[in-house]
């Protein structure tokens, strides 16, 4: 059976380091010294999922997003 | 003029001198009655994928993918037909090998092109080649078109002369299609999906293609005869010594320093050698002397031998400032395009510059090592991993010299004259603005 778990990503040529990303969802992303965020690589916990969705939908440049992994 | 065609397949080389063979001494003649002669007639191949996968030819590009699976992507990619690149762009500067190919032996790239577009089914063929290789480039294509050589026409692109213009999605950008996909991101479909013109498209290493060529006329077997199980045939590197670069075709799995051509006395009083251009890794004399020609080896060794480049530091040079000039130079071409790359390797190249000339008050090993962890991975492509590792191995090799600088300064030899070749060193790379 198939498992599935929510990562999040962000797309570096997009991404203009604004950091609103790292205000929504401070739990999972902090900002580098030049602003843009540092994300791991490790899955969203459940009880995050919607701190995150929030993140993804408020980013200016839409870089921020949550992918769907089958593992 | 007309040309002689046998029919009968010439015999293959049996030694590892296989792409260069022919080609020794003098001015070899590129010409397609010479090519012909040495070679043979191109004949149609039924099932060349599975042929090269039965070879175990990997892409010379730098990246080492098998090339069967690449073309069995592209060629999955879609419903529309795919285009076909011979990519000759070759931006790093201290890669002469490309070009090489592309004058002397233009022909056997272009028969590789053909067959990626035949076993392809491809709507479109190019070469995309620096400026200095468009002659050669376009006297091939006409004797081809002259003699109905080809099934389909071959077009010529000029490549751009940066550092990062060979990188696949560079050459798709540059040939008109869309952004490049990042690896691993979903929701960005590969070139191979598409690419040029949104169509499936292949991007394929100039020498790479040149092995495809003779593949094709002599066999996955005859391919295997030299090298070793893992690593079968033959590669070209791109040796830059003080003497000025040579560039040899070595056998895989060989000894690299005995297919380097380089003395062992030589590589004894070396500072270090780089293997893999500048987004490579250096490597200690002593290590350099035991490696086999592997990227598996290379890369145990914390380096990679890319797109085959090889380079010896001499004991009169400062390792550190022809490290700075490098950082510098790579800083400087990149696509601009992802905020961590442009001000990390900004950061980077002037912690080189401070360690190298800036005396004891230049920064610590640690700081340096903290800006090359902040920007790997963190690109849509791989060039700011590769500084991070041209970094990281260059402190480690020259850790001698690196505590020198610290304790007194900037060495006698820092303003000695460089041997690694950066192209322009006043480049300068702006961050892109977004629509």
């Amino acid at each position: 059976m198939s498992r599935w778990t929510l990562e999040l990503m962000v797309d570096p040529i997009a991404c203009d380091g604004r950091g609103v990303c790292a205000e929504m969802l401070p739990e999972r992303i902090e900002l580098d010294r030049w602003g843009y965020p540092i994300i791991d690589g490790e899955d969203v916990a459940p009880a995050l999922v919607d701190h995150a969705v929030r993140a993804v939908r408020a980013c200016p440049t839409q870089a921020l997003h949550l992918v769907e992994r089958r593992c | 003029m007309s040309l002689t065609l046998s029919n009968d397949a010439k015999t293959a080389p049996e030694t590892g001198r296989r792409l260069l063979h022919g080609l020794a001494g003098g001015t070899p003649d590129p010409g397609l009655e010479t090519h012909l002669e040495r070679w043979g007639e191109l004949r149609p191949r039924h099932h060349l994928i599975d042929e090269l996968d039965a070879s175990g030819l990997v892409g010379h590009g730098g990246a080492w993918f098998p090339v069967s699976t690449k073309w069995r992507s592209v060629a999955a990619g879609g419903r529309r037909r795919p285009v076909v690149v011979a990519n000759g762009a070759e931006g790093e500067p201290a890669s002469k090998k490309d070009a090489l190919l592309l004058a002397h032996a233009p022909h056997l790239v272009l028969d590789g092109l053909m067959l990626a577009g035949s076993a392809l089914r491809a709507q479109q063929a190019i070469v995309y080649v620096p400026r200095n290789s468009i002659p050669a480039v376009e006297a091939a294509v006409a004797e081809r078109r002259a003699h109905r050589l080809d099934p389909m026409a071959i077009e010529i692109a000029e490549s751009a002369d940066t550092f990062i213009s060979g990188q696949e999605s560079s050459v798709v950008n540059a040939l008109g299609g869309r952004r490049g996909a990042i690896p691993g991101f979903v929701g960005r479909t590969s070139i191979r999906e598409r690419g040029v013109g949104g169509r499936p498209t292949l991007v394929q290493n100039v020498e790479t293609l040149a092995h495809v060529a003779l593949i094709a006329r002599f066999g996955a077997k005859w391919f295997r005869q030299v090298g070793t199980p893992d690593n079968p045939g033959t590669m070209l590197l791109t040796v830059n010594r003080p003497e000025g670069p040579l560039i040899v075709e070595a056998v895989l799995g060989s000894s690299l320093r005995k297919a380097t051509g380089l003395r062992p006395e030589d590589v004894a009083r070396a500072r270090g050698l780089l293997l893999g251009g500048y987004g490579g890794g250096w490597v200690s004399p002593a290590t350099f002397g035991e490696l086999p020609v592997s990227e598996k080896a290379a890369r145990r060794a914390g380096a990679t031998l890319g797109a085959g480049v090889v380079a010896l530091l001499p004991p009169d040079v400062c390792p550190l400032a022809e490290m700075a000039d490098v950082v510098r130079y790579m800083e400087g071409q990149g696509a601009g395009q992802c905020g961590p790359c442009v001000h990390g390797l900004a950061e980077l190249a002037d912690a080189m510059e401070r360690l190298a000339y800036g005396g004891s008050s230049g920064p610590r090993v640690e700081r340096i090592l903290e800006i090359c962890n902040l920007v790997e991975g963190r690109g849509a492509c791989r060039h700011p991993d590769g500084v991070a590792r041209f970094v990281r191995t260059g402190l480690s090799v020259f850790c001698d010299e690196v505590i020198a600088h610290q304790r007194r300064g900037s060495c006698s030899q820092t303003h000695a004259a460089r041997v690694l070749p950066v192209a322009d060193r006043t480049a300068r790379r702006r961050l892109v603005s977004k629509a």
